[in-house]
């Protein structure tokens, strides 16, 4: 496409903040009570790793994918196509991030919550909390109503964080795994700059935490593998 | 010639407080001031100076309220005596909330002038894309077709001139925004017979002044300009500032007529475009199609008073 590098953020950003939010709402409200499943698969995901019964990793695995294909086929091939046309290309990243879970996770089981937990894993479980729990009331601050709350396997912005607290709770940091949900948490965070929200900093805060103890744990693991052999 | 009167803000606004009305500057009658219309040169026929635009602020997906807010500004906008409406593909689902608009007003084949562009990098696509825009603005024909962005140019405008010739489309253009591809604008300017195009124009981006609007007046073009208020933002920034006391030369009573007078005083200008999703805002934009509009001498005054803000 001609001129994209005289393009300000402002030129790409195509709809108010208030449309963008009252998407939320709207969405919200055609799909009630499905957000109290969208609830429970997380909450599910926290007690198989707490508890990991047989088959757990598969299952947290599958509740994952499920919960990208969420924001995907709900929202973006749907409601946000129709005042974005770039919605479904992220429509299909996060089809390809849930096929990826899949494919590594489940069909190859290399995506697995065995072993015990050091603090940096302990520290992506606690993100991924934050992003079940907490990421969906940030806006209230704001005066932006519950009605409007985004939650994990419902909107892209807390799975997309929730994602990368599991991943870096893995037993082994898979990095194909983080790509996709880093790249969106920084259109989200370009996003909320954009529209002024208070809240801006969150995803991308939360991928170059998720990317710095990434890296401290493969450094820790290389150091570990060359001193013990 | 005895100066038409115009109502005061602080007159208006005074009386409504004693009425315990809504705020909302009226608009003045045909009566007390001039309505300013522009002729397009290719065929003279005449446009008012504000249009309206609806890049961000029509794109409200399928909110209900929102629809008939953005239903309500038509409203305000046509009762104004407005009648241009730009859009394009590229502005989400801008066009259906103009055809929401327009069938719930019942107007989708009366008293608009209906500005659509084409927007895609498929020649082939284009009589396609053009064919869903107008079933979106529920309208039997576009007065004006334009290439947004100069994209895929060469193909699409031989596809417009051919729709033209068929009488599907009465006014061809091109558009292009923020002082982009200015050159390859003024090529096809000058090798193509167009009726329109579309630039960014205000008083703190005037770069089409040097040979864009020039050519487009030696050339019959009319002139269409958008981002007359950058996004809001210089809107936003000289309503910090008080307006100053000679704006009245212009019978400009506030910082939207002040800014839209200036641009639309242009003599190679047609008509501007404020795009907005508030009826007060589009009660005042459209009342700067009233009155006065400002000499060249004021004109150079205004444009140096807002640099130097």
């Amino acid at each position: 496409m001609r001129d994209w590098g005289n393009y300000e953020l402002s030129d790409l950003l195509l709809f108010t903040k208030e449309t963008y939010y009252r998407q939320f709402e709207l969405y919200n409200e055609a799909i009630w009570p499905a957000q109290l499943a969208a609830l429970a698969a997380g909450l599910a995901i926290l007690a198989l790793i707490r508890w990991r019964p047989a088959g757990s990793g598969r299952m947290i695995v599958l509740l994952l994918a499920a919960a990208w294909a969420g924001p995907a086929f709900g929202y973006f091939f749907t409601r946000h196509a129709f005042i974005n046309w770039v919605a479904p290309y992220y429509g299909w990243a996060f089809i390809v991030e849930a096929a990826l879970l899949l494919l590594l996770g489940a069909a190859l089981g290399r995506l697995t919550f065995r072993t015990r937990m050091s603090g940096i894993r302990k520290a992506g479980l606690v993100l991924f909390a934050f992003a079940l729990l907490v990421q969906p009331l940030l806006g209230l601050p704001a005066g932006r109503p519950l009605v409007q709350a985004e939650l994990f396997a419902v909107m892209p912005d807390p799975t997309a964080v929730a994602t990368l607290g599991l991943l870096l709770a893995a037993d082994r940091v898979r990095w194909l795994l983080l790509i996709v949900p880093m790249l969106w948490c920084a259109i989200a965070g370009l996003t909320l700059w954009e529209m002024d929200s208070n809240v801006f900093f969150v995803p991308p805060a939360a991928a170059i935490l998720v990317l710095v103890l990434a890296i401290g744990r493969a450094m820790g693991h290389e150091a570990q593998g060359r001193s013990g052999g | 010639m005895t100066r038409p009167v115009l109502p005061t803000r602080r007159a208006v606004l005074a009386g409504l407080a004693a009425g315990g009305a809504v705020s909302a500057l009226p608009l003045p009658s045909r009566a007390q001031a001039a309505f300013l219309t522009k002729a397009i040169p290719s065929t003279g026929e005449r446009i008012p100076v504000v249009g309206l635009g609806t890049w961000v602020t029509f794109n409200v997906g399928r909110d209900p309220r929102a629809l008939d807010r953005c239903a309500e500004i038509m409203r305000h906008f046509f009762e104004g005596g407005g009648t241009l409406i730009d859009s394009s593909p590229m502005y989400g689902s801008a066009q259906n909330t103009i055809g929401y608009g327009l069938e719930k007003l019942g107007r989708t084949d009366r008293g608009v002038f209906s500005a659509d562009k084409v927007w895609t990098s498929s020649v082939s696509r284009g009589p396609a894309q053009i064919e869903e825009s107008r079933r979106h603005w529920t309208m039997p024909r576009f007065d004006l077709l334009q290439v947004h962005n100069l994209r895929a140019w060469q193909g699409h405008l031989k596809t417009l001139f051919e729709m033209k010739e068929a009488g599907e489309v009465r006014y061809v253009g091109i558009t292009t925004s923020d002082g982009r591809a200015h050159e390859e604008f003024l090529k096809v300017m000058r090798t193509q017979p167009l009726d329109f195009i579309q630039v960014t124009y205000n008083p703190v981006d005037r770069e089409v002044e040097e040979r864009i609007l020039p050519l487009a007046r030696d050339r019959g073009m009319a002139v269409i300009a958008n981002r007359p208020y950058r996004h809001s933002r210089l809107i936003d920034f000289v309503q910090r500032h008080p307006l100053p006391g000679w704006a009245e030369e212009a019978d400009a009573q506030n910082w939207p007529e002040f800014l839209l007078k200036y641009i639309v005083s242009h003599p190679a200008v047609t008509c501007a475009i404020p795009a907005t999703s508030q009826i007060e805002h589009v009660r005042e934009n459209i009342r700067a199609a009233y009155g006065r509009l400002p000499d060249e001498a004021t004109r150079w005054r205004m444009a140096a008073h807002v640099e130097s803000l």
